[in-house]
Order: structure tokens, then sequence, then C-alpha cells
């Protein structure tokens, strides 16, 4: 069977974002990018089940510029046999991506599409959900436990408060949370061996275009500096500012 | 094996990686149990650093030397320990099998030696052959189609964790000097052989050095690195390309060094002012980073050099007298930026303080190193 995992290139977790001065976005020039870590939970999930013998192909599609073959790279190091890149500048919308994404389903026909619940630039946390919609196929978001057999699934979802197990048939999109695994280190053997691994380059028309924009950025704020704390003298002190203060206790 | 500039970032991003998330964490308590855990020793060869300068063919890297010196740096960022965990396997360990072995004893030991199921020593120093290391006394006698070793090595690096020891032994005892050692690939399981207890350092907790004892050990014949007398020629060759990897560990721990300062030298104030907008503690970053630059760059230009083919005999004892030496100024510095706090274990830096002094002392102390400069420089006449 094939799994496709679609892969974002976002800034590294470990940048601290600044707003650009006109608080249009964040300000991206010259700072440090990496897989989105959600994404990269998804690599894994999607190598460990071909490492079980469950998967035979996993193909990592990104849809982003010219350097998000990097990204794909990365993928390919931890394991995954094939790359697809849909390269544009625009950034764009995800159910553009969405919409783009079920096309590259159409075309390569997996029976398992895995990808992170969320990317960490913008939040969204709508892709895979879009997806399934378009593909009017089942959907387990917020995977913390993947089981595959023949034709189904069974995902643990972390929800409220608890875990709720589900069993999708396939073909099924799975969104990986943050439990779901610990993403390995790729080898430096398998990175050299990701040189020989193809990445296709596409463009968005290969694929049915970019959607129309329905979402504007209108501002882009930095989160409110925190104000210095107090220092207290003694334990009671702290509980009686706990109580009276802060309202906690 | 060269790589284009996006293995290469890949590569070094992923080490810089793996330095700061599983490593630099632990630093501590490596350095408190005087032990690395297993679990990170596995992790270390699942990543392949144990195969960095094995040949593809036998399931290493093979990196070029300049990879090899930038992969070094990155792992200086972090307690040198780590380093030495796998270094052997990367240098004098591994390196006289590689460049003079044979097929079949390359295709017997490589494979595992890439992988790190099997720790390599390289075991040449002797109580009375330490700088004047051609004076190897342990004796190798051929007795058929073995050789019976019977002598004792000191301080050798990863002994207590080896499968496999490169030992210099001598094989004519009518030869004084290099001409009668030869140099042979002995199996840590053979009867005879025996290991010290670890010796207690002055730094670098985690990596252990022992003595290691020979008595009527058995060598197979075929088990000869080299021909007989060659011995010291291979000794030689290892370490020339050793000192490459040195000066550029001594580089990345610099540079260690020098991010620790400036991040205490802006958070620590006095008299008003963060430390770091006195001009004193300025001059102590100016020069540290100056120095630092120029150790990196003559270990990259020496690795480049040799990677083309050139002999760099001159310029890598160079760079190891110079990049050690210059690694000892800077951790000083260090500590006298830190204050106190330089003094006081928690703060990390008192301990890189006491792990880069051995990178003056092995491999050829910096006075050897100083007579190897001035006998090459002599002999090309400037
Ligand atoms: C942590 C550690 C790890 C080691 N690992 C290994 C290993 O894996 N394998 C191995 O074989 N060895 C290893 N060694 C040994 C190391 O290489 C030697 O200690 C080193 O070469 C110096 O030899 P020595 O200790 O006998 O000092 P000596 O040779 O006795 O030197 C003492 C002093 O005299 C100076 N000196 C000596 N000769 C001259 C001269 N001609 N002119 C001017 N000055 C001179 C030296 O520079 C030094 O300052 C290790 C040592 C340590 C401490």
């Amino acid at each position: 069977m094939k799994i496709l995992v679609p892969v974002k290139r976002v800034l590294d977790y470990n940048v601290k974002a600044r707003v650009k001065s006109d608080q249009s976005g964040v300000d991206l020039a010259n700072v440090k990018m990496a897989m989105n870590p959600f994404c990269e939970i998804a690599v894994e999930e999607a190598v460990r089940l071909k490492e079980k013998g469950l998967a035979e192909e996993i193909v990592a599609v990104s849809v982003g510029p010219t350097p998000a073959q990097e990204t794909i790279r990365t993928a390919l190091a931890m394991g995954a046999d094939r790359g697809l890149l849909i390269q544009t500048d625009a950034d764009p919308e995800p159910l553009a991506v969405a919409k783009m994404l079920k096309a590259v389903v159409e075309a390569e026909g997996p029976s398992l599409v895995i990808m992170g619940k969320q990317a960490i630039d913008g939040d969204n946390n709508a892709v895979g959900q879009m997806l399934a919609a378009l593909l009017d196929w089942p959907q387990a978001t917020f995977a913390s436990k993947v089981e595959l057999s023949a034709g189904s699934v069974r995902v643990t979802r972390e929800v409220d408060g608890g875990l709720q197990t589900l069993e999708l048939d396939l073909p099924a999109v799975v969104t990986a949370d943050l439990r779901l695994n610990e993403p390995r280190y790729a080898s430096l053997p398998n990175i050299m061996k990701a040189k020989k691994k193809t990445i296709d380059i596409k463009s968005p028309d290969d694929f049915g275009g970019l959607a129309v924009a329905h979402l504007t950025v209108k501002k882009v704020t930095e989160p409110p500096k925190r104000t210095a704390g107090v220092k207290v003298e003694t334990a009671a002190e702290l509980v009686s500012k706990l109580k009276t203060e802060a309202g906690v206790i | 094996m060269a790589f284009d500039a996006e293995t290469r970032s890949q590569l070094l991003e992923t080490i810089r990686r793996f330095v700061s998330e599983r490593l630099r964490p632990i630093e501590a308590q490596v350095a408190e149990a005087d032990a690395i855990p297993d679990e990170i020793l596995d992790e270390m060869k699942a990543l392949g650093l144990y195969g960095l300068s094995i040949p593809e063919a036998y399931g290493g890297l093979d990196l070029a030397m300049e990879d090899e010196c930038l992969v070094a740096m990155e792992l200086g960022r972090t307690s040198p320990a780590f380093r030495s965990a796998f270094g052997t396997n990367v240098g004098i360990g591994s390196q006289g099998l590689v460049m003079f072995g044979t097929e079949a004893q390359k295709a017997r030991w490589l494979p595992r030696i890439a992988t790190g199921e099997i720790v390599t020593s390289f075991a040449l120093t002797e109580a009375e052959a330490g700088s004047d290391s051609a004076a190897v006394q342990t004796r190798a006698r051929r007795e058929g189609d073995v050789y019976v070793l019977d002598g004792a090595k000191r301080y050798i690096t990863n002994a207590n964790r080896a499968g496999l020891f490169t030992v210099m032994a001598r094989t004519n005892p009518d030869a004084k000097g290099a001409a009668g050692v030869s140099a042979f690939l002995v199996p840590s399981d053979l009867p005879g052989l025996s290991i010290g207890k670890p010796e207690k350092k002055m730094g670098q907790q985690g990596a252990h050095i022992c003595d290691v004892i020979f008595d009527g050990v058995r060598v197979p014949a075929e088990n000869r690195l080299g021909a007989e007398g060659e011995g010291f020629k291979v000794a030689m060759q290892v370490l020339d390309r050793g000192r490459l990897h040195i000066s550029a560990v001594c580089v990345g721990v610099a540079e260690r060094l020098i991010a620790d300062a400036v991040a205490y030298a802006s958070e620590r104030r006095q008299f008003g002012a963060a430390i770091a907008s006195f001009q004193l503690i300025q001059a102590m970053i100016a020069d540290s980073k100056t120095e630092a630059l120029a150790a990196r760059a003559l270990t990259l230009e020496t690795a480049r050099q040799r990677d083309a083919g050139a002999s760099v005999t001159l310029e890598a004892s160079a760079a190891k007298l110079f990049a050690s030496e210059m690694v000892g100024r800077v951790a000083d510095r260090v500590v006298q930026i830190f204050g106190g706090a330089g003094y006081i274990a928690d703060y990390g830096v008192e301990r890189l303080y006491r792990d880069v002094r051995i990178f003056r002392i092995y491999e050829g102390t910096s006075q050897v190193q100083q007579l190897i400069v001035a006998r090459e420089t002599l002999k090309r006449g400037g």
C-alpha cells in the first residue's frame, strides 16, 4: 500500500518569530526554516508503518517555494521513498492547498494520507479536514496512536479530557498530534542515500491550479510583552498574594 | 566523498540538532557519572557517527577531511567526552586499517567498525615510550604463523570498550627505534590480553583510558598491518590525519565557550551595566573570537589541501599546535569572564576548562608539534 505524507516548510521552531515592521506578517528573510514538527511526526509514523511491512511506498509532497525541496529531502532521509514539490512562491491558503492535494491523491492513489494536524506558522488546523471532505474520505484528526490493518486503520485521538478510538475504512486521512511518536534523527548514511531519491517538481497548474483566495491577512502583532514579576519575602506572603491578588486559591 | 552544499548542510544540521537536543542537556550528568548512557551511545551508532571516515564500500560515510572537520566542529559544541566515544573509530583506531589494510582485513573488520558494533583503539604509548613513541618495547615474536605479543600499553583511549586494537610492537629487537616496529590488528578477546582499570583523569569524564597488557597473546600473522618494520609509518600517518580532527574539535569547543561567554557577559550586571559593555571584557571576547577564527581557517584550509592530495604534515601539526593552545587560552579567558561562577561546577565552564587541557598533550604534545613544524619548515627551506 502507498502512503502520502504532505509536509510543509516553516520557520524553525527554535527561532523566535519576529513580526515585519509593517505588520503584514512574520519576517522570514534570512531566518532558519525547517520541516513543520507535526509533519515530521507524520513522516515518522509512515516510516514506522513501512518498517513494520504494512506499507510499500511513502511519497512526500510539499506545496511551497523552491527551497521546500530541502524539506522533502529531509523526509526522504527519514525514510520516504519519493518526493513531489508543487512549486509556488504564493502562500496558498488551506483550501487551495487541500484542493491541490486532492489532485495529488487522485494521481497517486494512496490508501492512506498521514499529515500534521497543523503547521506551526499559520496554526490553521484545516488542511487535513478539508482534504478528507473534498475526497469524501473518513478522517481521524489529532492521532496519538495509529494501527493499520488490511482494509482499515484504528486511530486513537487525543480529545478534550480523554482519548477516543476510531476505526476507519481505507482510504482515509489521519492527522498527527504531538504524542503520536518521537521522530528519529535522519541518520547520516540515509541523508546521503536520500540524494539519490527523486523529487518531481511540478507546478500548481499540474494539479488544478491555485484556487481563488478567500482570505487576506490584515495584521500580525507580537504577543504582549510580559511585565516583570514580583518577589515575595515569605511563603505566607506568597499564599496571601495568590489568594487576594491572583485569586487562584 | 565530497558533497553538494545542500547535503552538507543537512548533515551538519542533523548533528547540530542532535548535539543541542540530546547531548548538551546531559553534559553534567555524564561528567558526574563518568559514563555516557548506553541509550545515547546507541543513538550515536544509529546516526552513523562511528562510520564518518570509513569508506562507503564498507558501510561508512567516507567523509572528505574538510567535511569531517566541519562535523568535528559541530561535535565540539558539547563535552568532548561524547566525541571520544566514537572518536577512535573515526580516527586513530580505524585509519591504520583503512590506509594499510589488505582487502581481507578491511572486509573482516571495517563494516562492524562503521556501525559501531566494534569499538577500536590505537595502542602506541607505553610507560617508557610517550613523545619518543618509536621507543616501544612491547615485543612481537614470530612463531610459525602467529606473532606472540608481550608488553604493556598505557593511556589507551576506549580500551575498556574496544573490540579491536591497532597495536604497535617491536618485531625486530636489534633494530633500535622506528625501524623495528610493526603494527598489528589485535582482537580484544584473544587469551592473554587484559585491560587495566580506567585512570582517574583531570577532565572529559565519561571517556576512559586504560592500560592494555599483553601476556603471550598469540596474534595470527595475517593480522599484521603493512609489512614488518612498517608499524611506525602506520602510526605516524594515522596521527597526521588525526591532528586535523583534533584541531577541528578545539575550534568547536572554543566557539561554544565564546557563545557561553557572550551570553553570560550580556546578562551579568556590575557597576550598573552588563559586563559585556566593559572594554576589558570586550578585549577578552575579541581576542578569543579572532583566535578561534584563525584556527578555523587554518584547519579547514589544511583539510582542503589534504583532500586535494597535498602532503600536509607541517600544516596539520601547525593547526593542532595553534588550535589546542588557542582553546586553552579561550577557556582560561572565559573562566575569567564568568568570575566566581567560572570556578563553580554548576556553570559548566570550569568543566570545559579542564576538558580542553588534554588537547595540548595527546596525539603529540605541543612541543612535539613544534618539533615537527620546525623540522618540516627547515626541510622546505622556509
Ligand atoms: C586522555 C589521554 C588519552 C590518550 N589516548 C591515547 C591513545 O588512545 N593511544 C595512545 O597510544 N596514547 C594515548 N595517550 C598517550 C599520549 O599520546 C601521551 O601521553 C603523549 O604523547 C605524551 O607522552 P608522555 O605522556 O609519555 O609524555 P612525555 O613524552 O614524557 O612528555 C613530558 C613532557 O616532555 C616534553 N618533551 C618530550 N620530548 C621532548 C622533546 N624531544 N623536546 C621537547 N620537549 C619534549 C613533552 O612535550 C611534555 O611536555 C593518551 C593520553 C591521555 C592523557
